[in-house]
Order: structure tokens, then C-alpha cells, then sequence
């Protein structure tokens, strides 16, 4: 190969020279992406934040027109339920629950997503009339094998469930993946969050919900794991350490 | 194309594969081969890799000092993986999302350093970007056939379409459940390597 014509200086400044060019590819191609791959990942979230209260259908391919259109987002602070100003487009919950001073752990963790951003995007979601009919909330909590990011679209009461969307998650395919399935999406719709006395109940029922259960869905066959992780989810988001604050605040006031 | 670079071209696919007969990287063949569009995708990043970085090492072989060769190797590699990453989180982002942590583990893909290594530390460029693309394609083809397998038997579809329709969604087909696991990749892998050696007994190791 090259034995003949190596020195210490000549190898430091190849692999420097190496080093360089292919750093320059790969700063060149990130920077040039950068706009498409954010414009990627926002037109991703609108389209399920669109599939959770219901209007993806509606929508067709003008993803972004009717967001615009019908859906306002808005930062709450979730242990006073406030509305809170705040940069909705930049907001990360990822980033906020790693940082300490943004985040706090709960109490009790159930959905083992060990911190919890203090603040949160809400989306309201108009119907024709202009009127706010669905309220979706993201939600985050441990599946089998990591967090599993999705979000629950409610009817205007803050009970009635509309749809649970998970977006983002690495389930095992054909198992815990079958969140995504339409039919057991179809399960969704009509289920109550709370009992009268206020206690979450929603959960997944092992060996099927029964017909006039109305907490209740049939949890995911093989996928014993997953299913308590989206019961232990929804258990903490409409918990006190979750949306509560904010749904018990809503419901009085309205939207500010 | 003379029949030199037909054979560097075409002969990783059947004749020497680097799944089947080489045995190299098979890792990434459990993993992305649940879906067809998963597996190609990923046929098509391999064969980018593969075909460029023994593009970029051929052009400058006689220049790598040979005690750092393995890390010069590395960082074209690297970089090449990197910008296709960020070339599917633009213009793919669904399937960005499904190979994930896939792609970047093209890195580590054994087929790619060792078609480096063998091959473009030797021969001159043009041969060399072949012998890339040939092997990329060699493992592509290993992968699409084991992921049609398991999506066929396992979801019941191909592509994404419905081709068996299933139980849970009112059709006759019961899937199978172990072919969604990614180990389930041994047997077929396994399945095709028996298949092509009774086919071509001198690819049979002597004992």
C-alpha cells in the first residue's frame, strides 16, 4: 500500500485533511435539509394532532390549510392549569423533561416518564362554527420497550374520548405496534375518562372490555405490557399530576 | 460494460452474496425486514454507502497511511451515512421514523467496511464504485426476499397492501406471529442460504 511514504506528519495531516472534507459534506447536507426536515416534522404533528380530533379525512391533503384553520394551540402550565404565554411552535416536551429548572418529578410516576415538563400545548380545535368542540392533549408514557408519545382528542366536556393517536413509538410490530391499528382506534370513541366522582378509569381491559363498559377498550392481545403502559399513561395524564388542574379550570372558566 | 465489471457488478447478488455466503451483516437484516418499503429503503441507503465509500477510498488508496487506514475508512463512512440520514428525515420522514436507529447503524454494517477494506484499498475507482453497488444490491436482495416473507405471512400484506386479508380485521388470514419478530429473519435467512447452495453446491464450505 503506502508504507513507503509514511511520516508522523504526513499521517496527522491526511487524516486532518480527511477529516475536514467529510465534515464539510456533513455540515453542508444538514444545513441545506435543515428547512425540510423541520417543515417534515411539523407537517407529521399537524397531521395527527388533524387525526386525533377528527378532521384528517376532512382535511385531505391540505394538512396545513386546515390546521391553520381550525386548530389553535395554546401553553398551559400544568400543576395550575393556567393558560400561560409561550412559544407553542418551538415548544419540545422532551427537552423541557430533561431540564430541571423546566421539569419536575412526580410524585407518583406512573406513566415512568421520571420528569414532567411544567408546561404543556394544548390544542383547541374549532368546529364550522367556530366553536371549540375537541380539546386534544398530548400524552407520554412508558410502553414494553420506551416512551411511546401520542395524543387523546376529547369532546368539549374534557370526558368523552374522540380518538387516542400515538405518533411515536417503538413497540414490537404486530404486539404493541397494534396501537396504531384502526380498528382498535375504533374502540376509542365514547369512552368516558372520569367517573362521576372524578376518578380516572379509563384503562384496557385483558380478555376484552365488556359491551357496556364505558371506560373501558380491549386491550392489545400479546401486548400485556404496552396495554397497562397506555392504561398507567392515561392514569397520570388526566391525574392530578397531569391535566387535571387544567381540565378542572377549563371547564369553569373557558378559554381566555 | 465488459465482462470484468459485469461480474464485479452482478456476481455479490447470487454468486458470492454477502449475506448468503460471506455471512456479514446480518444484524440489520433481523432488524428492517418486518416491511418491504423498510427493506427498501434500506437496499437503497446500503448500496449509496457501499458504492461511494469505495468510491472516495479507491480515489485516494495509495495516498491512506496505512496504520490509520481502518479510521480514515470509518470517517468516510460515517459522513456518507450521516448525509443519508438527514436525506431521509427530508424528504422520507415517515420511513425516517421506522429505520430510525437503522440507518445510522449502516456504520457498522460489515458488508460496507469490508468491501473497503478487500476491495477499494486495491482496485481503481470506476471497479471499485461497482463493486459497491453489486454488493449493496446482494444484500438488498437477501433482505427484500426475507422481508417479503415476513410481511406476507405476518402483516398479510405486501407494501403496505392487503394481500392476505386478516382475522382481526375480518378475513380468513391468521397471521403469523413469530415471522413479526425480528429473530424470525434467522430461519428465513437460514431458509434461502440451504435454498442457494443446493442450487450452487460450490458455494457448500469444505469441511
Amino acid at each position: 500500500m503506502s508504507s513507503n511514504k509514511e511520516t508522523f506528519g504526513k499521517t496527522v495531516g491526511f487524516v486532518l485533511a480527511v477529516c475536514v472534507v467529510c465534515a464539510l459534506l456533513v455540515s453542508f447536507s444538514a444545513v441545506q435539509l435543515k428547512p425540510l426536515q423541520q417543515a417534515n416534522k411539523l407537517l407529521d404533528q399537524q397531521t395527527k394532532i388533524l387525526e386525533a380530533s377528527g378532521l384528517l379525512e376532512k382535511a385531505g391533503k391540505d394538512v396545513v390549510k386546515t390546521y391553520n384553520e381550525y386548530v389553535v394551540a395554546k401553553m398551559i402550565n400544568l400543576d395550575s392549569g393556567e393558560f400561560v404565554e409561550g412559544d407553542v411552535i418551538t415548544f419540545d416536551e422532551r427537552r423541557n423533561s430533561r431540564d430541571k429548572a423546566l421539569s419536575i418529578k412526580p410524585e407518583n410516576d406512573l406513566a415512568g416518564i421520571n420528569r414532567r415538563s411544567n408546561t404543556a400545548v394544548v390544542y383547541l380545535v374549532k368546529n364550522e362554527a367556530g366553536v371549540i368542540d375537541t380539546v386534544v392533549l398530548p400524552i407520554v408514557g412508558s410502553g414494553l420497550w420506551d416512551l411511546m408519545y401520542g395524543y387523546v382528542g376529547l369532546e368539549a366536556d374534557l370526558n368523552t374520548v374522540k380518538s387516542v393517536i400515538y405518533s411515536d413509538h417503538k413497540e414490537t410490530p404486530g404486539l404493541g405496534a397494534e396501537v396504531l391499528n384502526p380498528n382498535w382506534k375504533a374502540l376509542w370513541p365514547g369512552k368516558k375518562i372520569y367517573n362521576d366522582a372524578g376518578e380516572v378509569k379509563a384503562k384496557l381491559v385483558k380478555g376484552g372490555a365488556k359491551a357496556n363498559d364505558i371506560h373501558g377498550v380491549d386491550a392489545l392481545s400479546g401486548a400485556t405490557l404496552t396495554s397497562d403502559g397506555v392504561t398507567r399513561t392515561l392514569q397520570f395524564w388526566f391525574g392530578e399530576e397531569g391535566y387535571k388542574p387544567f381540565i378542572a379550570k377549563y371547564r369553569a372558566e373557558g378559554v381566555k | 460494460m465488459s465482462s470484468d465489471a459485469k461480474k464485479v457488478l452482478t456476481g455479490p447478488i447470487v454468486d458470492n452474496n454477502p449475506i448468503a455466503l460471506q455471512v456479514l451483516g446480518i444484524c440489520s437484516a433481523l432488524a428492517v425486514t418486518s416491511s418491504m418499503a423498510n427493506a427498501l429503503v434500506m437496499t437503497l441507503a446500503v448500496v449509496f454507502v457501499t458504492a461511494f465509500s469505495n468510491l472516495f477510498i479507491s480515489i485516494i488508496r495509495n495516498h491512506i497511511p496505512s496504520s490509520v487506514r481502518i479510521i480514515v475508512q470509518m470517517a468516510i463512512i460515517a459522513s456518507l451515512v450521516i448525509v443519508v440520514d438527514q436525506v431521509l428525515k427530508a424528504f422520507s420522514y415517515q420511513l425516517s421514523k421506522e429505520l430510525a436507529v437503522f440507518v445510522g447503524l449502516i456504520i457498522t454494517n460489515c458488508i460496507v467496511m469490508g468491501r473497503a477494506e478487500a476491495f477499494a484499498m486495491k482496485e481503481k475507482p470506476g471497479v471499485s464504485f461497482l463493486d459497491g453497488i453489486g454488493n449493496g444490491l446482494g444484500y438488498g436482495a437477501i433482505l427484500m426476499t426475507v422481508a417479503f416473507f415476513r410481511e406476507l405471512l405476518g402483516f398479510g400484506t405486501l407494501f403496505g397492501m392487503e394481500i392476505l386479508p386478516l382475522v382481526q380485521n375480518g378475513g380468513w388470514y391468521q397471521a403469523n406471529g413469530l415471522l413479526v419478530l425480528p429473530f424470525s429473519s434467522f430461519f428465513v435467512i437460514g431458509l434461502i442460504i440451504w435454498a442457494l447452495r443446493q442450487w450452487k453446491p460450490e458455494q457448500v464450505e469444505k469441511d
